[in-house]
């Protein structure tokens, strides 16, 4: 039980590379927190400093209300999954799990009674004897898992547990973790790059971009109000539709867009009609693609010329095109022209550097 | 899964291992054979006639004391080659390991003496510590140690083992070196968060995942104390003082072409040939199982 709390931490290699560049983060006892963002944006050496396996080169890590930036990972009575689990080859599954206990000099009776715990609560009990190689990479997650359980540590760390496994399972596994850290009701700091693993398990989402933090809050507010273009463009799938609003028809028809030099919309807040949003947003657009999912579609359609303008995050979304998604199966054809009306509270207005939301 | 490469002529493929057969041949099996028949035969001194024998030279040999003593001098020099060099060369990987400042420098600077020719090993040695000459005798003396390894028989052997220990802990370390990089460093790190300091770290999981390594060596090494350190020995001491740093291998020379004894040479031969082909049996066994996983 223990608060994680990060005061302006920095990160700098002798090569002078700035990895984090001053991160305040707090989480509370008890609370899942999860950083999300691209490869490189140094959620996991964050992650590696809280575990202490990375120095800190600035600012403080503080541990249930211990500075921790000099104390030893041993010492920091936290316990760490790995992504590619990092289990013992050599140890039975017993043994992996008994190892931190031993280390600890915990007597042979506790930690039978432990291990066994956790290997009922993870289903692992008819595997105690096997080796690592003798099992399926979701045993293998759930060894790592109660390797940590078992310890019964201040703080969880989980470095992207589960992008080794397959789709089905991850979810499987993703509801698991949420419920176990629930039950333990054990402070969690998880590290990811899949937004939705990000929504779902957070209780306070960390968005972070090129060693800086976008935004922190819950994971909805993060959702319904993205701080920046980036938090906008990462969090969500498909990503939020950003246009550029230069001196342009689209700028004249939203009211209070003084100031703003990007409007983003959703994809599922556009509705296909004839009608314009009194102060929204309506783009004519040429059907060019159609996904069908099942319980929802999404239409690629292309801005007619007038309106065309340049994707403010590059990658996200190719020129002028704009997703639209559609509730069912019922939608546009390819090569049909269509509306795309969006109401004025539903549009999130950025300056044009993209690092600050305005008109609100 | 069987990959089968198709050949149309049925004589190419014969023909693409005919040259490796050839070597083998003449270079293995013609003098393996030789030696066997050998060992069964007897010569005068002179070499004017030769009788067939069948197994008395090898009978003559295990009578022979001499030849006892050879044995087990060469299992003590076997051992201890192995031993101090395996541990050495583990002690320096550990180490270059390490992310150290000039670790590619270091690396390289330990891998050289693998390339020095054991005579010359042999040479550089008795030079450092040559009763009267060497550098390092003047410091073993000034420590009131009586050094002398041309007449002591013990510092004689001390000295070769030390050479080709030393000689080959650079072969040894680059496969340690290469093993404890094989180790995924977040297995480490993940008994560091277990709790483990580096010495319990190191005994508990480092050092069995090496076990596949130092199996592999400590047969090498085996091998190599027993047949390599001909040219360390023949430079060094020449199988003196006395008879304290002959082993098997030094005896077939001075017994064959020292002292004109060709038969009981060609069995010591034989017998030695057996024994490699043992090491080697057990080589294939216990790698291909593999160690302790």
């Amino acid at each position: 039980m223990a608060n994680v709390t990060l005061r302006s931490v920095r990160k700098t290699y002798p090569g002078g590379f700035e990895a984090i560049k001053g991160v305040d983060v707090d989480v509370g006892d008890g609370q899942f927190c999860v950083l999300v963002g691209p490869s490189g944006c140094g959620k996991s050496t964050l992650l590696r400093m809280v575990a202490g396996l990375e120095t800190i080169t600035g600012g403080e890590i503080d541990i249930g209300g211990r500075v921790v930036n000099q104390v030893e990972p041993a010492d920091r009575d936290i316990a760490m999954v790995f992504q590619n689990y990092a289990l013992y080859p050599h140890m039975s599954v017993y043994n992996n799990m008994a190892y931190g206990l031993r280390n600890r000099g915990m007597a042979e009776a506790e930690i039978k009674t432990r291990v066994e715990e956790a290997a009922r609560v993870l289903e692992l009990s008819p595997m105690l004897e096997r080796k690592p190689r003798q099992l399926s990479g979701g045993q293998r997650q759930r060894v790592a898992m109660g390797r940590a359980i078992v310890r019964q540590p201040k703080v969880f760390l989980f470095d992207e547990p589960l992008s080794n496994l397959d789709a089905k399972l991850r979810i499987a596994m993703r509801v698991e973790i949420r419920k176990l850290q629930r039950r333990l009701n054990t402070t969690s700091i998880y590290v990811t790059h899949d937004q939705l693993e990000a929504m779902t398990l957070a209780d306070i989402l960390v968005v972070m971009n090129g060693g800086q933090v976008e935004q922190i809050g819950n994971p909805l507010e993060i959702y319904q109000k993205p701080a920046t273009t980036f938090v906008a463009s990462f969090i969500g799938a498909p990503p939020m539709n950003l246009m550029p609003l230069r001196a342009d028809e689209l700028k004249s028809q939203i009211t209070g867009a003084d100031g703003a030099g990007i409007v983003g919309i959703r994809p599922e807040d556009f509705v296909i009609s004839s009608e314009t949003g009194s102060g929204g947003v309506a783009l004519g657009l040429t059907v060019e693609a159609i996904e069908h999912v099942g319980a929802e579609t999404f239409v690629y359609g292309s801005r007619q010329r007038e309106e065309q303008g340049v994707a403010a995050n590059p990658g996200e979304l190719p020129p002028g095109e704009v997703i639209v998604r559609v509730p069912g199966v019922s939608g546009p054809a390819i090569g049909e022209r269509i509306r795309a009306v969006a109401p004025r509270d539903k549009l999130h207005l950025y300056t044009a550097d993209g690092r600050k939301r305005v008109g609100e | 899964m069987q990959k089968q490469a198709i050949f149309q002529s049925k004589l190419l493929p014969y023909a693409l291992v005919a040259p490796q057969l050839a070597i083998v041949l003449i270079f293995f099996y013609w003098p393996a054979v030789q030696a066997v028949i050998q060992s069964f035969l007897l010569q005068d001194a002179f070499g004017l006639s030769t009788s067939f024998v069948w197994f008395e030279n090898y009978l003559d040999l295990f009578k022979e004391p001499a030849y006892f003593a050879a044995i087990v001098r060469t299992f003590v020099f076997s051992f201890a080659i192995a031993v101090s060099s395996l541990s050495f060369a583990l002690l320096l990987a550990v180490m270059a390991d390490k992310p150290l400042r000039g670790s590619t420098l270091y690396r390289t600077l330990l891998i050289w003496p693998y390339a020095v020719a054991p005579p010359v090993v042999g040479v550089l040695w008795v030079f450092m510590l040559h009763p009267s000459l060497g550098v390092l005798s003047r410091y073993l003396r000034a420590m009131g140690i009586d050094w002398n390894p041309l007449l002591d028989g013990d510092q004689a052997a001390a000295l070769i083992i030390l050479a080709a220990a030393w000689k080959q802990i650079s072969y040894n370390f680059l496969f340690f070196l290469a093993g404890l990089q094989s180790i995924p460093k977040s297995v480490i790190e993940a008994a560091a968060i277990d709790g483990a300091r580096p010495m319990r770290r190191f005994w508990t999981v480092i050092f069995p995942l090496l076990s596949p390594t130092i199996f592999f060596l400590l047969v090498i090494n085996i091998v190599y104390a027993f047949f390599d350190t001909f040219g360390i020995i023949d430079t060094m001491t020449r199988g003196g003082p006395g008879k304290a740093t002959e082993t098997l291998v030094y005896k077939v020379y001075t017994d064959g072409l020292l002292g004109g004894n060709l038969g009981s040479s060609a069995a010591q031969s034989v017998i030695l040939m057996v024994i490699v082909v043992m090491l080697t049996a057990i080589q294939f066994r216990f790698v291909e199982r593999k160690v302790t996983y």
